[in-house]
């Protein structure tokens, strides 16, 4: 959805919906605000994103078009860049705004730096941070959808497994309100008793540093970071995190960030709104109970 | 200047695979000015067997830098080529699926797990939500995530022998590939600073705060 407003910033919109019984998803498409015209490539080939099978379709599709916009989502990233090298052309990755018709804001340094950089290429591929642009709304839009011929499936890979993990929780990159943690946690079961029954009370998502996916509290896609999650939640709050630049490339464009945290010198501290110093066994047990 | 974490990662995997006996030779590649001859020597040093540098004062975008791996892959034919997902400082995560796409080969990016099986490698991947596990037909681009493996240190012995193993010098020329950018930097600024916050003595204070926001 942000995606397609960056897209918008652009030009006129035709959105792609690749699949296997992709139907709905394209008449979904058709209401999105702002979406001029729906492409709907349904073949088995394209059911499982692969990008040996998506580069091709959206490479050949580009005759007609001056640019594809993709989120950076992990899909995002796996099919883009392939389909840039396809075009021979340089994508730029993980917009922050759209400056021009060729000029785009990126974030480099792990965010500690703000390019500005200009396309020379004939077409653009570009990747677009979630967070910083607003969603397209979902109602409004009356596109009409036109099927296109899928190409050949490549043969080159194949779909084995997924194992998705099922929560009734808030996505973490569409949540409202974030509660994340970090090493000193404990271990898994900690993490659980702390931090869980906090996101209940707030009905917010649930994530954590690198340092505690990696000592294996929570699964890795929990991960807030540089190379995990970039979010951008109206409150954020980070509980035993010291706040590595890292992790900070992840969540400093939160609204409001909170920090609880035992060591006052935690660079947390620099960028959080609102600290508080302190053991967090106590103190978030206290705050869970006091909500 | 040091190893990208990424790429230390793919380094590690490539000598795993050696040590369980499905890969013969490692060829570890820079493309770089000259003091990247010293990132090689660490790849050296933790189990490379030799290395390539591709000599570039200017930066090279990934787009040529794909270019100039897919000439060298047309040299050395290689059954795997293994990438960090993205380098720390552009932070593009490009180079890998460009490299297959101009091979036309598969791709299986931000590994978490690799395994090979006979012509085929399986790779278990980190997408948003959870794992994706595919098959690619050999050979295979590879891109590395975080927690695909612990890589090891040099020891000071193989940091040493590692000064004796080969080490080609070559030009994005003898590759063909252009490195003009195609993308202009017009202004590098920082990212706007958060203002400062306040420390809040008690919970009650906080609670207090988090009402005042209208989340609680």
């Amino acid at each position: 959805m942000a995606a397609i407003t960056a897209a918008s910033q652009l030009g006129e919109v035709t959105a792609l919906v690749a699949g296997a019984g992709c139907d709905g998803a394209a008449q979904a498409a058709a209401q999105i605000a702002g979406v001029a015209k729906v492409l709907k490539a349904d073949d088995a080939a394209y059911a499982n994103a692969l990008a040996e099978n998506l580069a091709p379709l959206i490479a050949g599709l580009m005759a007609d078009y001056d640019g594809f916009v993709a989120p950076a989502t992990t899909t995002g990233k796996n099919v883009a860049p392939r389909v840039a090298a396809l075009l021979d052309v340089m994508q730029v990755s993980d917009i922050l705004s759209v400056e021009g018709p060729k000029t785009f804001t990126r974030p480099i340094y792990a965010g500690n730096a703000i390019a500005t950089v200009e396309s020379s290429d004939a077409k653009l591929v570009i990747t677009v941070r979630g967070t910083a642009f607003a969603k397209a709304a979902t109602t409004g839009g009356s596109a009409s959808v036109e099927a296109v011929s899928a190409t050949a499936d490549s043969g080159l890979s194949t779909f084995v497994s997924a194992e998705i993990a099922k929560s009734e929780r808030p996505e973490l990159t569409s949540a409202k309100i974030i509660v994340s943690g970090g090493r000193a946690l404990k271990d898994a079961a900690t993490f659980e008793q702390i931090i869980t029954p906090l996101a209940d009370k707030l009905n917010a998502g649930i994530g954590a540093s690198r340092a505690a996916v990696d000592a294996g509290y929570v699964p890795n896609d929990y991960q807030v970071g540089q190379t995990g999650k970039i979010v951008a939640p109206e409150v954020y709050i980070a509980v035993g995190i010291s706040g590595a630049i890292q992790h900070l490339a992840g969540m400093k464009d939160s609204k409001t960030i909170i920090a609880i945290n035992k060591d006052d010198d935690a660079p947390i501290f620099q960028v959080a709104d609102i600290g508080l110093v302190g053991d967090l066994f106590t103190l978030v047990p206290e705050l869970t109970g006091k909500l | 200047m040091s190893m990208n974490p990424f790429d230390e990662i793919a380094v590690e995997e490539a000598i795993r695979l050696k040590e369980k006996g499905v890969v013969t030779e490692i060829v570890a590649v820079s493309v770089g000015p000259q003091k990247a001859q010293e990132t090689l020597r660490t790849a050296l040093a933790m189990g490379a067997d030799r290395a390539i540098l591709v000599l570039s004062e200017d930066e090279v975008e990934p787009l040529a830098v794909a270019k100039i791996i897919k000439g060298i892959a047309d040299e050395e034919a290689p059954g795997l080529i293994i990438t960090g997902k993205q380098a720390i400082d552009d932070d593009s995560n490009q180079v890998g699926q460009m490299v297959a796409a101009l091979l036309g080969r598969p791709q299986g990016t931000f590994a978490n797990e690799i395994s090979v099986e006979g012509d085929a490698v399986v790779v278990k991947r980190e997408i948003d939500g959870g794992l994706q596990t595919v098959r690619l037909a050999l050979p295979a681009v590879v891109t590395t995530d975080l927690r695909l493996n612990e890589p090891r240190y040099a020891s000071l012995p193989n940091i040493m022998k590692a000064k004796s193993k080969p080490l080609a010098n070559k030009t994005p020329a003898d590759y063909g590939v252009d490195v003009a950018p195609r993308l202009k930097t017009l202004k590098v600024t920082e990212p706007p600073v958060r203002s400062a916050g306040i420390k809040v003595p008690d919970v009650d204070t906080l609670v207090a705060k988090l009402k005042e926001m209208g989340v609680a």
